[in-house]
């Protein structure tokens, strides 16, 4: 038993930062209609960001924290300026190229500037004491991220559903030219999204960095993770990129303690697979979302 | 007094000039050069073994003619980057060899670039020391084919042999998915009997991966007396503190892979108490005084630090010792390649960086278990065990 609650743990303490990570997948998916394949990325420079502030520096960790995300938000804008903007005729294939392009050309910048070894970081509560629940250890730095991810969905969740701006960023993605005629600034908006989706990686990339340590090729991995997670829970919906989240962090932990610890990443892209075939709309998602 | 200083620096710069003509090699020596060919990863993901092994190499060069060369005559050394790619590995040593005419190859950096140039030099018959770790480079031995780093097995041979000292008698593995890991694994596996050990438990992690929870709470079901972890950074640091998340109280055990001050960085506080061999290098100055090893390791050391400004390893030792032992074969061969490689076969003894080389027609590698000596982390740094 103790086992099972164990795995279940673990399960969702990975499964929030795939969360966290879908969902910024989803801000942009929602006032976009895009996926931004550079997503892992901005969780990589995150982590990377947060050590060199934190670290490096010696600045404060809640300053580091704060910094480290304004910095990757900037980064974040930059994107849609320079890359994607200035793009002719922005079909969604063309866009999602370009994302993949940058999220190549940022892996090799990073690699230059941090090396490519890993880093580690500070936990945000010094203790290594697990709390113990039921002869399972749970670590402060798991409660950490359980507490901002959920903060950060609510926050969300109100900022699109009780906000002026939020309920402008859903007219967008709704249809941006006749929210433009609205009177909306649909360009704005995008760019906010952009902004939003990028400092959501990058609060992932910090609060994972203390236990998975951070290097230049980390992104990758949790960038497709996240994806699959936001397919699951169903793109567009920020309460479905939760529990998709979760349900594939539990689902790889189960795998690992039950099976074999070589299928983990399989997990992911096996459930992806059945997902797409059996409910391409994802568990919450509206039955209308698009597929590429 | 400008107008007066110039003549001045002119006629410094032209003595200068003059005594580089009578000092530099051709001035010096007269004699041809033999020249020497280096394969090394020196750029890439791998060039933090490259890196420090064309500059040892470099440094051996130099020692070497600064007394006298070899039979009055220099070294040379012509040097290329393998980028880690067998393919640029393959292109390098055929241009060593039918370019540059070299006598003999120090390198490739890697276990795949030095199996991929192995059939080339077998065929031309040009001696080959490799800096790589894989056994199969020298197992089964290939006439041409030597090498200088240490091998997993005496790794696993150490600290089975601690282990046996201490009545660890059930293990479990934790190895990563790739060829360090897994040849690590079969290792463990295969000398586990000869030690009265038991592996109660064996599992496996993916290079990226992030969390072993599951892993060590599947070993830890089995009541194991230690861990053994084999693999390179990240994950192992990844493993040493989710041990300490999950209050995991049996000893660890780390390869060879993480003896770098990196790792105790990475792992933090959760470094302590790891055991894991190393070649000597890292606690050169821990060493007794009757290690025969050490005044060689102190002047490596100093030279090294002096010539690059730090960040001494282990693994430029494999080039150092490779190029010394070269120049001790060369000697009275006059260039010939049989006669060379016959003599790198009766290598016998040589105090090197990686260990005490005694190289036979069946052990082109030449080292003993005392290569590795049995380390734990304590206060953040290393402490020699026994």
């Amino acid at each position: 038993m103790s086992e099972f609650l164990q795995f279940f743990l673990t399960g969702v303490t990975t499964g929030a930062i795939y969360g966290l990570i879908a969902l910024g997948f989803n801000v942009l998916y929602n006032a976009t209609d895009l996926i931004n394949f550079a997503q892992g990325e901005w969780v990589m420079l995150g982590g990377l960001g947060f050590y060199t502030l934190s670290v490096a520096l010696g600045w404060p960790l809640v300053a580091a924290f704060a910094i480290a995300v304004v910095l990757v938000a900037v980064l974040g804008l930059c994107l849609e300026r320079i890359a994607l903007r200035p793009v002719k005729k922005p079909e969604p294939i063309t866009l999602i190229i370009i994302t993949v392009g940058a999220s190549i050309f940022l892996r090799g910048v990073a690699m230059r500037l941090w090396g490519k070894d890993p880093y580690s970081v500070p936990a945000l509560t010094a203790s290594v004491k697990p709390v113990r629940v039921l002869g399972a250890a749970l670590m402060p730095q798991s409660l950490w991220i359980l507490g901002i991810v959920v903060a950060l969905m609510t926050g969300l969740h109100l900022f699109a559903k009780r906000t002026l701006s939020g309920k402008a960023m859903e007219a967008c993605a709704i249809h941006r030219h006749a929210a433009w005629i609205l009177g909306i600034p649909s360009e704005r908006m995008v760019l906010l999204a952009f902004g939003l989706s990028a400092a959501l990686g990058a609060v992932g990339g910090v609060i994972i960095a203390p236990i998975t340590m951070c290097s230049y090729d980390m992104g990758t991995m949790l960038g497709l993770k996240g994806f699959c997670a936001a397919m699951l829970g169903g793109l567009g919906s920020h309460w479905g990129a939760a529990l998709g989240g979760v349900v594939l962090g539990v689902l790889e932990s189960l795998g690992v303690g039950y099976f074999s610890s070589g299928i983990k990443d399989a997990i992911a892209f096996l459930v992806l697979l059945i997902i797409l075939m059996v409910r391409p709309s994802g568990l919450l998602g509206a039955s209308a979302v698009k597929r590429f | 007094m400008e107008c007066r200083a110039r003549p001045w620096v002119s006629w410094m710069a032209a003595a200068a000039v003059m005594l580089g003509c009578m000092v530099g090699p051709k001035g010096l020596w007269g004699a041809e050069p033999y020249k020497i060919g280096g394969v090394f990863s020196i750029t890439g993901s791998s060039s933090f073994l490259g890196d420090p092994e064309k500059k040892s190499l470099e440094m051996a060069v130099e020692e070497i003619n600064a007394q006298g060369g070899i039979d009055g005559r220099p070294v040379e050394a012509v040097i290329y980057d393998t980028e880690g790619d067998p393919t640029k590995a393959v292109l390098a040593v055929n241009k060593l060899i039918s370019k540059d005419n070299v006598l003999a190859i120090i390198g490739p950096s890697l276990t795949p670039t030095t199996l991929a140039v192995m059939p080339i030099v077998e065929r031309v018959q040009v001696p080959l020391i490799s800096c790589a770790a894989g056994i199969q480079i020298v197992e089964p031995v290939k006439p041409y084919v030597f090498k200088t780093a240490q091998s997993d097995v005496l790794a696993v041979a150490t600290i089975y042999k601690h282990m046996h000292k201490h009545g660890i008698k059930k293990i479990g593995i934790l190895s990563v998915t790739n060829a360090f890991g897994v040849s690590g694994r079969d290792q463990l596996v295969k000398q586990a009997p000869e030690y009265g050990i038991k592996i109660v438990k064996e599992e496996a992690y993916g290079a990226n991966d992030t969390d072993m929870t599951a892993q060590l709470t599947k070993i830890k079901g089995q009541n194991p007396d230690a861990v053994v972890c084999w693999g390179t950074n990240p994950g192992p640091a990844v493993v040493a503190k989710n041990m300490r998340q999950l209050g995991l109280t049996f000893a660890l055990y780390q390869s060879h892979g993480v003896a770098s001050p990196k790792f105790i960085e990475l792992a933090g506080e959760a470094a302590e108490g790891i055991r894991l061999p190393t070649g000597k290098i890292l606690v050169a100055d821990l060493l007794p005084a009757s290690d025969p090893q050490k005044a060689v390791l102190t002047r490596y050391i100093a030279e090294y630090t002096k010539r690059y400004g730090g960040g001494v390893s282990g693994f430029g030792g494999y080039a150092y010792d490779a190029m010394h032992m070269l120049a001790k074969a060369l000697k009275g061969t006059g260039g010939d390649k049989a006669k060379i490689r016959d003599n790198l076969e009766k290598i016998s003894g040589h105090v090197g960086i990686t260990g005490v080389f005694t190289m036979t027609a069946q052990d082109h590698n030449g080292l003993g278990p005392d290569a590795f000596v049995m380390v734990e982390i304590r206060n953040g740094t290393w402490k020699l065990l026994d």
